[in-house]
């Protein structure tokens, strides 16, 4: 009886070793989680060097995802420094809004393109 | 293309300074195609140079970032010009830029380190003043064809953002 407790615990500690850089990966709002956020995606496109105006109705814990379809390489860069991530051409990324407030933000690559976001 | 249109970019393109060529012969929609994309060839090559010369991680970023952006833009243009069958006619205009770019290759080349990186990125700051004034004043206006003007619409947003990049860029160079 004694033994099974000690391979039971061999095994967990071995899953968490696994799932350790997943779980980095989520807690960073700079990558797209592993796992899907808690609370609604709202999108916003990316297109002809321009960030669309942010949606409404954003609340803390929802999540936003930048849609670029243009085929240049932009960024989505927090003015305030709360997150920065790149946003290869064609592709989607997310970050999970967890504040309330307004926030801006703007492209490194091309710092005329520029975005606020709302959470209320 | 008028010869006074051709002369005022070559003029700028060295000088960068002064107005853009207004009124006179407007140029057709194959030669603002081949200005257009003779302007993104020329600061690819640029980029190249810099790629080779330079040391500076924000210079050699910048330059890889004009690398990608201009093919990207020039593929479109290209597209487009074989959707529309339109053959992109060479003029005095493209011919003065790339004179003028040849020149500031063989300037830029004599110099290195921290002389090179400023030098380059001022003349990025310069080279895209110019070139989105003539697309602004000249090449968009004249354009008649909607798709060649959006995609001018687009180029400029585009170099408005290189310029902008490199004006930071220069402040980290200095």
């Amino acid at each position: 009886m004694a033994r099974v407790p000690t391979r039971w615990a061999a095994r967990i500690l071995l899953g968490c070793a696994l799932l350790a850089p997943f779980t980095l990966v989520a807690a960073d709002q700079g990558k797209t989680p592993a796992k899907p956020a808690a609370g609604r995606v709202f999108q916003i496109t990316v297109d002809k060097v321009s960030f669309e105006d942010a949606p409404t109705g954003i609340k803390p814990g929802d999540t936003i995802e930048w849609v670029n379809k243009d085929i240049f390489e932009h960024t989505s860069t927090s003015r305030t420094g709360l997150w920065d991530v790149t946003i290869p051409a064609g592709k989607k990324v997310r970050v999970v809004m967890k504040k309330i407030g307004t926030f801006e933000y703007y492209c490194k690559l091309h710092p005329n393109m520029t975005g606020t976001i709302v959470v209320r | 293309m008028s010869r006074r249109l051709g002369m005022a970019m070559a003029v700028l393109s060295m000088s960068t300074v002064g107005l853009f060529a207004q009124g006179g012969d407007k140029p057709t929609d194959p030669q603002i195609a081949h200005i257009a994309y003779t302007a993104g060839t020329l600061d690819v090559l640029a980029a190249q140079q810099a790629l080779k010369m330079s040391k500076n991680k924000d210079v050699r970023a910048f330059a890889e970032q004009m690398v990608g952006d201009h093919e990207a833009v020039n593929k479109m243009a290209l597209d487009l010009c074989k959707k529309l069958n339109v053959t992109p006619a060479d003029n005095d205009t493209s011919k003065g830029l790339a004179k003028a770019a040849e020149a500031k290759r063989a300037e830029l080349a004599k110099l290195d380190g921290a002389a090179f990186d400023k030098a380059y990125i001022a003349n990025e700051v310069a080279y895209h003043k110019t070139v989105n004034g003539a697309l602004e004043t000249v090449l968009i206006p004249s354009a008649t064809n909607a798709e060649l003007k959006s995609l001018l619409q687009t180029g400029l947003k585009l170099f408005q953002g290189h310029q902008q990049h490199a004006e930071h860029a220069a402040m980290s160079v200095k």
